[in-house]
């Protein structure tokens, strides 16, 4: 298939951007958006131009780099993939494709179509983890009984691979799914609990910080979710608040 | 406890039970209201209570004036601050594809709404304060009815009216529903719960709808 790509052009992170026009040819459906992209640079490669920079790892679907809105959805037109597991049969010949960095003021543009996704790591150094004492005498987790639905709940929560998206498509530029899946993982679990309430606090305080948007409960998030990250956890998240603000 | 006042999540914790507590006030209004078209006599028995209580004057009219004021306060805070978030707007956004139009447009609904009150406090309760507090004038407590019906006899007014009530319903089709969430609450009732505030969002604004135009085609 021939395509035109709308594809954000900006230097570097004080430059001012914009979209320039791209023409690719004999796309094959069977592509992913990445390879598509791939083909794309050998082209302005050959033609002596800069190629365009996106983010991109493991390009199966878990690593949380590949961050493209196109055609105003994260990570495109599919459900539950990311935009490295899109593939060109979404789209039809003749198509014209926009493809934009996630826009949010906490994620501020690198270059072309990469962005700065530091602000998540910072939530996280916040609260998202447990202390270990790994002196040698470690207990093993799974000598612990957990019921199944919390174990279950704390394993689709923990599947979060913090891409993004849901900061991307939320009109508020919101982390709350993203926060709240790693205050879920942990606060469902005996091991989590210990430390909750520092945690749950820590983590919103910081995603405050960070200067992303405030949750208005429209479900955009999940959608866009490449791992089908559920609004529960923000419901989760919003009582642990609570209850640890009522603690002090 | 500065903290949990700026914290995002105590804020929309605030909007949510703020919300709520103008639905359970809405319902209250909307059932007096009700009585207007099925009995003038329980109507105006109804308003004068309201009107002349001392509880419901003095306290509980102020912390629902105070319940408004805030609900859109803080309405407006959250919206600018949810603007800055993102400072470059993408050139192709596709809400529709994963969100309503109500979800998005809260804040349209909601200052539809707000200017709906302003001619609301304009009709009803600001001749109301004049007649109790400035004027003194002497209580008549079958007064009400006539009152009511008599703001009905325009089409415009009517007209308006009705167009406030269906912003109404579609700021409370996402306003009532997603208060729940704010406040934590999603686990198996959580359907239900959406269920009946979506009921709710239809039934009483079309109720209030039902009740201008009734009063309307009666003349």
């Amino acid at each position: 298939m021939n395509l035109t790509l709308k594809i954000w052009r900006q230097q570097d992170a004080t430059s001012k951007g914009k979209l320039e026009t791209y023409k690719v040819t004999d796309i094959d459906g069977d592509m992913s958006f990445l390879e598509m992209m791939d083909v794309l640079n050998e082209q302005l490669i050959v033609e002596g131009h800069e190629p365009v920079e996106f983010d991109h790892d493991c390009r199966e679907g878990i690593c949380g780099s590949c961050s493209l809105q196109i055609n105003g959805e994260p990570h495109g037109p599919d459900r539950l993939v990311t935009t490295c597991q899109l593939h060109m049969r979404k789209f039809k010949d003749g198509d014209t494709i926009t493809i934009e960095p996630f826009r949010a003021k906490a994620f501020p543009v690198i270059k072309d179509l990469v962005i700065d996704r530091t602000s998540f790591d910072r939530i996280q150094h916040a609260g998202g983890y447990i202390s270990v004492n790994t002196s040698g005498n470690t207990i093993d987790a799974n000598a612990i009984p957990i019921e199944k639905e919390k174990a279950d709940d704390s394993f689709y929560a923990a599947t979060c691979i913090g891409c993004g998206a849901c900061v991307a498509a939320c009109k508020n530029a919101s982390a709350m799914l993203f926060t709240s899946a790693k205050v879920s993982q942990f606060a469902l679990l005996p091991q989590g609990q210990v430390e909750a309430t520092d945690r749950v606090l820590a983590m919103v305080n910081q995603m405050d910080k960070e200067g992303f948007g405030n949750c208005t409960n429209t479900g955009a998030c999940e959608i866009e979710c490449p791992k089908g990250i559920s609004l529960e956890n923000i419901a989760r998240m919003n009582r642990e608040y609570l209850k640890a603000s009522l603690k002090g | 406890m500065g903290g949990l006042i700026k914290s995002s999540i105590a804020r929309k914790v605030a909007m949510a039970l703020s919300g709520l507590f103008l639905v359970f006030f809405l319902l209250q209004h909307f059932t007096i209201n009700f009585t207007s078209i099925i009995s003038a006599d329980v109507f105006n028995e109804l308003s004068h209570f309201m009107g002349t209580n001392f509880v419901v004057q003095f306290l509980l009219q102020p912390v629902l004036i105070f319940g408004v004021v805030f609900h859109f306060i803080m309405g407006f805070i959250l919206e600018i601050r949810n603007r800055n978030a993102r400072d470059v707007s993408y050139a192709r956004y596709d809400g529709g594809a994963n969100s309503s139009w109500m979800s998005r447009n809260m804040i349209i609904t909601g200052l539809v709404v707000l200017a709906f009150l302003g001619l609301h406090f304009y009709d009803f309760w600001v001749p109301e304060i004049v007649h109790k507090y400035i004027e003194f004038a002497p209580e008549d407590a079958t007064r009400y009815y006539g009152e009511l019906v008599e703001k009905f006899e325009s089409p415009i007014r009517t007209g308006l009216y009705v167009i406030s009530f269906v912003f109404l319903g579609l700021h409370l089709w996402h306003g009532f529903a997603s208060s729940f969430q704010s406040v934590g609450f999603n686990n198996k009732y959580s359907v239900a719960a959406t269920k009946f505030a979506k009921a709710f969002a239809i039934v009483i604004p079309l109720g209030f709808v039902v009740i201008a135009l009734v009063h309307y085609f009666n003349h």
